[in-house]
């Protein structure tokens, strides 16, 4: 059952590694996101201090949510998700790899890169720590309850829009936890509460999600 | 007479036919009888005013919009349990309602808050989670128009009414903690510790009419996702 579940993170990750160009784009994509936000609302230090928390995670959000429509989808093009529903490894340790593998891709590269944008945005060097520890507990739940999303939304018409219209509201506690996380110790506050319920989202979401992503596969493949 | 008896369409559709007529009159006997209560009985407000008669409207619509999603969850899960085509209908005839409610709750709740609290919106955690609801019922919605197999679009439907019913909670009490991290209590909605016996009376009529009307827009809907699918 392990071996399945290995196999196929690998598997992913040589396939993602063989078009390093998609990686590259979702990263390139949040360093631009990030970007974009002081040009809007202007350079001022204190005002950057104080959104950097917020917009490096809402950028990761929207980072993380760009490359779930291609999750499933060339599996399911060339016929592997249905052999892989037919196969004798069960479905929700098949779901869990593949969540695990998209954050392995996506949300991994998130928090190595996000100190870069953080001193962008002259955020204290000691909140790094904090801030890359948000993003390492918080983006496997994007990845798990997101590929719920993409297993739903599989094979349909305008399903990267649709797709983002059902995955992000239920972002919204770990955008609240990870940023709220950041916010409190730069206000010199422990922030171990935060991480503690980032973790607890995160047992939560590794213990749960994978059945309603094999429910949905199953659903939509049938 | 077994209660299954009536899940099966074809024996629902004429079920729900006659009852349809019964809710909707019970509906507006009920809030002409609230109303009346709400506007001309229930007395003015010592802090706030007439201004405080649009929770005539604004609590009952916010208990429904809570409400519905739970009833409309737990269609979905009855229907994934027991693969019954009635479940997954009544669950995409209850949406649209809850959507209504919500988006009512939020409208009426910010015309309240001009004169109260001198905004249309503030980010605080009630109005934050209704927020969010109102997209959990626009997702399901969006989700169900996007697929074309109706047996398909129900089990997907009936699949994100559950997680989003499991994450509601979880929702909610993060939008709290997160206001009382950047907001304090700037904002409290101020309210006498006990309510005059008539602003309750008007507020339960309103609340008991919201729940007929529910229940007889439900059926008629059901009756036509019926005719539609089952032709």
């Amino acid at each position: 059952m392990l071996d399945a579940a290995c196999c196929l993170v690998r598997r992913d990750l040589l396939l993602a590694w063989r078009r390093r160009s998609d990686v590259a784009t979702a990263l390139l994509f949040f360093v631009i996101v990030a970007s974009l936000f002081p040009l809007g609302v202007g350079a001022e230090p204190n005002l950057l201090r104080a959104i950097a928390p917020g917009v490096i995670w809402v950028a990761a959000l929207l980072s993380s949510m760009l490359s779930l429509s291609r999750l499933f989808a060339a599996d399911h093009a060339d016929g592997t998700l249905e052999q892989m529903l037919l196969g004798a490894s069960p479905l929700g340790v098949i779901a869990a790899a593949k969540a695990a593998a998209h954050w392995i891709v996506s949300g991994l590269p998130l928090a190595v890169i996000a100190p870069l944008i953080a001193l962008q945005y002259g955020l204290a060097p000691e909140l790094y720590g904090v801030l890359i520890a948000t993003l390492l507990l918080g983006t496997p739940v994007l990845s798990l309850i997101g590929a719920i999303g993409a297993a739903l939304t599989l094979g349909l018409r305008g399903g990267g829009v649709l797709l983002s219209l059902l995955v992000l509201p239920l972002y919204v506690p770990v955008l609240i936890m990870g940023a709220g996380a950041v916010d409190m110790a730069s206000a010199g506050v422990d922030p171990a509460g935060r991480l503690l319920l980032l973790g607890a989202m995160l047992v939560f979401a590794a213990a749960f999600a994978p059945w309603a992503i094999a429910a949905a596969l199953r659903i939509s493949i049938e | 007479m077994s209660w299954f008896w009536y899940a099966s369409p074809q024996t629902f559709y004429p079920l729900a036919g006659r009852m349809a007529p019964w809710f909707a009159g019970a509906a507006l006997l009920l809030a002409v009888g609230g109303l009346y209560v709400g506007l001309f009985v229930a007395p003015t407000d010592a802090q706030q005013g007439e201004v405080y008669r649009v929770i005539y409207i604004h609590v009952p619509a916010a208990w429904m919009s809570m409400f519905i999603y739970v009833v409309m969850a737990g269609w979905a899960a009855l229907g994934l349990a027991f693969n019954t085509r009635l479940s997954g209908m009544m669950a995409s005839a209850l949406a649209p309602t809850g959507a209504l409610f919500t988006f009512i709750a939020l409208w009426t709740g910010s015309l309240w808050g001009r004169p109260t609290w001198g905004t249309y919106w503030v980010w605080d955690a009630r109005l934050t989670s209704e927020l969010i609801l109102l997209f959990l019922y626009l997702g399901f919605i969006a989700l169900q128009a996007a697929i074309y197999d109706p047996r398909r679009a129900d089990r997907a439907g009936a699949l994100l009414a559950i997680v989003g019913a499991v994450n509601i909670p979880i929702i909610h009490y993060s939008v709290v903690w997160w206001n009382t991290l950047h907001q304090g209590a700037s904002v409290s909605v101020t309210r006498a510790p006990t309510m005059a016996a008539q602003m309750l009376t008007g507020m339960l009529l309103m609340a008991l009419a919201f729940w007929m009307y529910t229940i007889a827009v439900t059926l008629v809907r059901v009756r036509c996702i019926i005719r539609e699918r089952e032709g």
